[in-house]
């Protein structure tokens, strides 16, 4: 089934020893010139790249406080150094995470610390090589910016900032990642990741319209660039299409439907993803996020929410005031943006959805906490809100919820292995590596609790573990979007 | 005046300046440099009392660190607490008369440093023992620990073996502090120990000793958990915003 070897799940999660360059071959495909260029970088490396890529991180260590202070702070002390899921999953020394971090710092010390200049060898500080550049290359595309590292830091350095600064870099010099770069590239031209123009989009909504007649006999609708209605709903482009995303977005459609709320999706803005935060460019990330205010604007909406998806989440939650405020032209009385299981919760406390649990009962759940849904952004009005209320809600839609182990849950919870911009197949050896932390807490409630189904609420989430539970022995509609369970236990009076 | 007398003091006016405008100079950088989103690591307070607070459990606890490597934690915490009191009884040696509190904690600071020591021995037994920290340390994270060893050990030395003449010492260091200089006495280990601390005061601004005023501009853990309440937009981010064709529509 793979060229390589799939990590073995164990009795639990054992440290590996570390070994060196092991995965050092793994590199995504390099974006093109068609690729490149209209994001605003050059389209092949270009003759001075030393020098623009020295110039870049002077001007990203002006810009990012975070840069600044996690290039110089490391004690090297190791707390990170098995917190990593591509570490545990593979091994390779260079995916500890202070070490990945070092892939930098070690240029920064040479080119911007007095230290560097005059010490290199004491200090580990080398020149910008080649060499160096296809490391950072193949290593900070084996980070999936989840966090996890920075929970246990002692100061906090964060390695997705690292990484994203040096993919920048990377794009800057004009040795961009194929995968993510297309993709902004579609959203920019066509509105989405999956380059799904507007008719494709209506057939589509439409067909889900008489599906979810045929299944419950219900006239459930699925709005298209309505003006007027009361809800702008930003989901992942892949709820549109994939499985088990689609269930998903049938089940946010159920929940407006009984809850009388008036919504619509926009083809101008029909993608919540923003991969313009992977590839750390505040400029293309913008130019995303501004799309979703121009569609409120143009609609004429009184809120946005967001549909099920990790870093859309993160981007819309911490960013999108930032980016694309402010958003004074919306009810106050809502949080701008909010999620989608913030308004399923609210509805279930009003009572404002019937529901019967027991529709679920042929299911026993488990939740999986989606990195940055769970270390960057928060849901409801008080800390932790983010892991509160998807849990209250399964528990309103299904009789049997079981959690994971801690230690791979809450905010130390395990990236699924596909985030980040690494959900290519160019990538599949690290991804299948890369949710070895999480197949083996599956292993756990699957073998305690007899637990049948993963949930989750991020689009790449569902996408990698759909594509590498198979890998680990599982089946791949073992993992199940949130909002389908809602959905499922639904009950509309008037069936036909 | 002897010259060994104004080697020390220019030594250690010139470590104190290094210390003292080096540091000032990298927080004056961290400060300056904008930190353009909300980037706190959640669950994250949602008010700056609350970020206080989880700063303070950080600096206080090593509360990360000790979620993160219980080993690391225990000697880490040792080692920095046992360091803070070392430091404090140090205090002694600037004033005159002696705070009364400096003196109450002089019996426990005369023990702190063979806290200093075990922490930094299980310190530097991590860097050979565990292969991930053995395959991220450089030479100067060894040296590192070496220095700090090395002042300790001869600080101790100095209690027990090689005694030197405190009260001199005294009227030393209070001569740097009153610009009137004061003759110091010529022990080996006491050089020792002073070119020691000297050295460290002077590699702090360049070395990643600056963790200790670094922790506090993390982004990750000072930041207030309100970005949909409180648009946050930081200088150069808004002027691209002002320049940028794309521009919102409304101000």
């Amino acid at each position: 089934m793979a060229d390589f070897e799939v990590p073995e799940l164990k009795e639990e999660l054992e440290i590996p020893p570390v070994h060196k360059g092991v995965t050092s071959h793994l590199k995504p495909f390099v974006a093109d010139a068609q690729f490149q260029e209209p994001l605003g970088y050059p389209g092949e490396l270009v003759e001075n790249w030393q020098e623009v890529a020295i110039n870049k991180m002077g001007e990203l260590l002006g810009k990012y406080r975070s840069l600044r202070v996690f290039l110089d702070i490391c004690v090297k002390c190791g707390a990170c150094t098995d917190k990593c899921h591509y570490y545990l999953g593979t091994t390779d020394g260079n995916n500890m995470p202070v070490a990945r971090q070092d892939l930098m710092r070690r240029v920064y010390r040479r080119y911007f610390t007095l230290a560097g200049k005059y010490f290199p060898k004491l200090v580990g500080a080398v020149d910008l090589t080649k060499e160096v550049l296809d490391q950072w290359y193949s290593y900070y595309h084996q980070c999936s910016q989840c966090r996890r590292c920075s929970v246990f830091c002692p100061y906090g350095i964060d390695t997705a900032e690292i990484s994203m600064a040096a993919r920048e870099i990377l794009d800057s010099v004009g040795v961009g990642q194929k995968y993510c770069n297309e993709i902004i590239g579609k959203v920019i031209k066509i509105g989405n990741n999956l380059g799904l123009p507007q008719p494709a989009l209506a057939d589509t909504l439409e067909g889900l319209e008489e599906e979810v007649k045929m299944d419950t006999g219900v006239d459930v609708r699925f709005p298209l660039d309505e003006k007027g209605a009361e809800v702008l709903l930003v989901t992942p482009s892949a709820d549109f299409f994939a499985e088990p995303h689609v269930d998903g977005l049938i089940g946010y459609a159920k929940v407006f439907h009984q809850a009388g709320i008036s919504w619509t999706l926009s083809s101008y803005a029909s993608e919540a993803a923003n991969f313009g935060m992977f590839i750390g460019s505040y400029e293309n990330m913008r130019r995303l996020a501004l799309r979703i205010r121009e569609a409120a604007l143009d609609l004429g909406v009184k809120r946005i929410v967001f549909g099920e998806c990790g870093h859309a989440w993160r981007v819309a939650y911490a960013f999108l005031n930032t980016l694309a405020g402010p958003f004074d032209f919306l009810d106050p009385k809502y949080p701008v943006p909010q999620h989608i299981c913030e308004v399923t919760y609210d509805l279930i406390k009003r009572g404002a959805l019937k529901l019967d649990p027991s529709a679920n009962d042929h299911r026993r759940v488990t939740f999986h906490d989606s990195c940055n849904v769970a270390r960057a952004t928060r849901m409801g009005d008080f800390p932790g809100g983010q892991f509160v209320i998807p849990r209250e809600i399964l528990r309103s839609v299904c009789n049997h919820f079981y959690d994971m182990p801690p230690e791979a849950s809450y905010d130390a919870t395990f990236c699924c292995g596909g985030g980040g911009g690494l959900l290519t197949d160019d990538l599949i050896e690290l991804r299948v590596k890369g949710a070895l932390p999480r197949m083996q807490a599956l292993k756990h409630v699957v073998e305690e609790y007899g637990v049948t189904h993963l949930v989750a609420i991020c689009a790449i989430c569902k996408s990698q573990f759909s594509k590498v539970m198979p890998y680990y022995g599982f089946e791949m509609d073992q993992i199940l979007s949130l909002h389908q369970l809602v959905g499922d236990a639904l009950v509309f009076e008037a069936q036909a | 005046m002897s010259a060994l007398t104004v080697v020390y003091a220019l030594l250690f006016y010139f470590a104190a300046a290094v210390l003292v405008l080096g540091v000032a100079y990298r927080v004056w950088l961290y400060a300056r440099t904008p930190a353009p989103l909300k980037i706190p690591v959640t669950p994250a307070p949602l008010t700056p009392a609350g970020v206080a607070v989880r700063l303070a459990k950080e600096v206080v606890f090593f509360a990360s660190l000790f979620r993160g490597n219980k080993w690391t934690w225990l000697f880490g915490w040792v080692f920095h607490f046992a360091l803070l009191l070392v430091l404090l009884r140090h205090l002694r040696y600037f004033q005159e008369p002696v705070w009364t509190w400096v003196a109450l904690i002089q019996p426990f600071g005369k023990y702190a440093a063979y806290g200093m020591v075990a922490g930094l021995v299980g310190l530097w037994a991590r860097r050979f023992l565990v292969d991930r920290v053995r395959y991220i340390s450089a030479p100067s994270d060894h040296l590192m620990l070496a220095l700090l060893l090395a002042i300790a050990l001869s600080g101790l030395a100095m209690k027990y073996f090689f005694h030197t003449d405190i009260v001199a010492l005294k009227a030393f260091f209070l001569g740097l502090l009153r610009f009137d200089l004061q003759p110091l006495p010529a022990d080996g280990m006491l050089l020792v120990h002073l070119t020691l601390v000297a050295l460290l005061m002077i590699i702090f601004p360049f070395s990643k000793l600056l963790h200790a005023p670094g922790l506090f501009f993390a982004p990750t853990r000072n930041q207030v958990d309100n970005p949909r309440e409180k648009r946050h937009l930081a200088p150069w981010a808004a002027q691209l915003e002002a320049g940028g064709r794309e521009a919102p529509t409304s101000s």
